[in-house]
């Protein structure tokens, strides 16, 4: 165990500030140890959160988490940050609210400022269809006691004010639906934070750590991981690993329902708060909102093919910005500054997997696709009880790999705000 | 964006097809005799490869016809493309190039 980190309070950035020391180092790094009790394979928000959850609820704390490149440098440093939980289906609403629940007081239980900011996240319709499955969704959404509002043209304009409903564009806004307890979060300090509560109870982060191969007993059960640094050995293995999940499963012969994709965004240059909410549309696959250093913040679509590139297409991010200029002309002379792609693992029904495989000791949370971010607090708690219990909490068990044997699919097409 | 060479028309911007997924995936000839986990297979698992991916395309705004590409997912490189009906490409030989 390496210390606990400064505890973070005004007094402690004042201390700080007049001291003029650097901070510390927020969490370890060391080399890994010859075995754990659990590996988890992947350092980005839910794997770091996994091993929180294991440590601190469970206490599992003699926990490897392993990373290729560095912590948070995948989808979680990539993503547009959104939080919301108003999925259609009872399974769906009840895994994301769990995670909002959490988002509510993640700050506070870290001692870190994740910045979670439940500014409204708005869902806009521009077809009859739009409309149907709006109400279809704000409907289901009140039975499961998740928050959810129709809102006329004119009540979507007073929310978000530069918000252009005139009937004369090529997509008008008929009306939008409303989860005021959406919103978004710091992505990066969501990593940080998890990295250093870990760390404190004990859990090794190990970065620049690649998975090479799945170690297995004659019995089949896993035994260890080998690496870039070496054989880790640990009985029982969470695979996190977003994009590359079928990779790796790969290595132990299991195959996996996911495609993999690359999922673009970009940011603007800095300006003055214009956008005081998220503003998404499925249907003319457009999605913005504005961080707190003043960057609009867009997501684009996913390319048509599936790729490892995280790049993507120029035409996809272009059709966005078409999108983006007609739903708020005042943006139509900016520039953006950077655009990036990350690569993400679909399922057949946009839901994520999250439980146990065919293999003894080999866990796998993944299938995220479009729309981890929201989930990243909840997809850790679950899988962590997943990890320390061997079996799954009635929240994730309905996410298991073989509901695509079973054909107890959960279809959320909507699960992400673009449209598929 | 791509440059897909249609084994029919010669090569043409992406925006001209549409993807049509993983190739080579067989219907099965009897479909009552296959069991839940084969179809499993048929249906969901996608081999998803980090490298050589056999995959299906549609010329849609040109010839209208499907036929199969060979492309590197690390590059996005189409190795080659061959008309539907033709078996796998051996492509052993293949070394994934690093992206211009």
């Amino acid at each position: 165990m390496g210390g606990i980190p400064v505890k973070f309070s005004a007094f402690a950035l004042l201390k700080q500030a007049l001291s003029g020391e650097a901070w510390p180092e927020q969490w370890r790094s060391p080399e890994p140890k010859p075995a754990y009790d659990v590996v988890i394979v992947g350092a980005g928000g839910h794997g770091l959160a996994t091993a929180y959850y294991l440590a601190k609820e469970h206490g599992i704390r003699n926990v490897a988490v392993i990373e290729k490149g560095w912590l948070g440098g995948g989808n979680t440093g990539r993503n547009t940050t959104i939080i919301r939980s108003n999925y259609l289906w009872e399974e769906s609403q009840k895994l994301y609210e769990h995670a909002v629940k959490l988002w509510e007081g993640l700050s506070q239980e870290l001692n870190y400022n994740v910045m979670y900011s439940p500014r409204g996240v708005m869902m806009l319709a521009h077809t009859e269809h739009d409309i149907q499955s709006a109400k279809r969704h704000i409907h289901a959404n009140r039975l499961g006691g998740i928050d959810n509002e129709w809102l006329t043209p004119e009540q979507a304009q007073e929310f978000c004010p530069i918000l252009n409903i005139g009937r004369d564009i090529r997509y008008p806004i008929l009306g939008a639906a409303l989860q005021r307890r959406g919103g978004t979060a710091r992505h990066d300090a969501v990593a940080w934070g998890y990295a250093r509560a870990a760390s404190a109870l004990g859990v090794d982060i190990i970065q620049n750590c690649e998975v090479k191969g799945l170690r297995r007993a004659p019995s089949g059960a896993m035994t260890g991981v080998e690496t870039t640094k070496g054989f880790i050995g640990a009985r029982r293995i969470g695979v996190v690993a977003a994009g590359h999940t079928s990779v790796i499963m790969q290595m132990a012969d299991v195959r996996m329902p996911l495609e993999s994709y690359p999922l673009q965004a970009l940011v603007s240059e800095p300006v003055k708060p214009v956008m005081p909410c998220v503003v998404m549309s499925n249907t003319i696959h457009a999605y913005m909102s504005q961080s707190d250093k003043g960057e609009l913040v867009i997501g684009a679509g996913t390319d048509a093919y599936t790729s490892y590139s995280q790049t993507g297409g120029l035409h996809i991010s272009a059709h966005t910005l078409d999108a983006i200029c007609e739903l708020f002309p005042v943006v139509r002379r900016m520039k953006m500054l950077r655009n990036w792609g990350g690569i993400v693992d679909v399922t057949p029904d946009r839901s994520p997997i999250i439980g146990k495989t065919p293999v003894e000791g080999l866990f796998v949370n993944c299938g995220w696709g479009t729309g981890g971010f929201k989930a990243t607090p909840g997809s850790g708690n679950v899988f962590a009880w997943t990890l320390a219990k061997g079996e799954p909490h009635p929240i994730n068990a309905p996410f298991s790999l073989d509901r695509f044997c079973t054909g107890r699919l959960i279809d959320e097409a909507a699960a992400a705000a673009v449209a598929h | 964006m791509l440059l897909i060479d249609c084994p029919y028309c010669g090569p043409r911007p992406e925006l001209e097809f549409r993807y049509g997924g993983e190739a080579h995936i067989a219907r099965a000839a009897e479909p009552a005799k296959v069991d839940d986990d084969n179809w499993t297979a048929f249906l969901f698992w996608r081999s998803n490869p980090k490298g050589l991916h056999f995959e299906r395309w549609r010329h849609t705004s040109g010839c209208g016809r499907f036929f199969n590409s060979a492309r590197d997912t690390v590059s996005d490189v189409i190795v080659k493309t061959y008309k539907a009906g033709e078996p796998k490409p051996d492509l052993n030989g293949y070394k994934a190039e690093a992206k211009p």
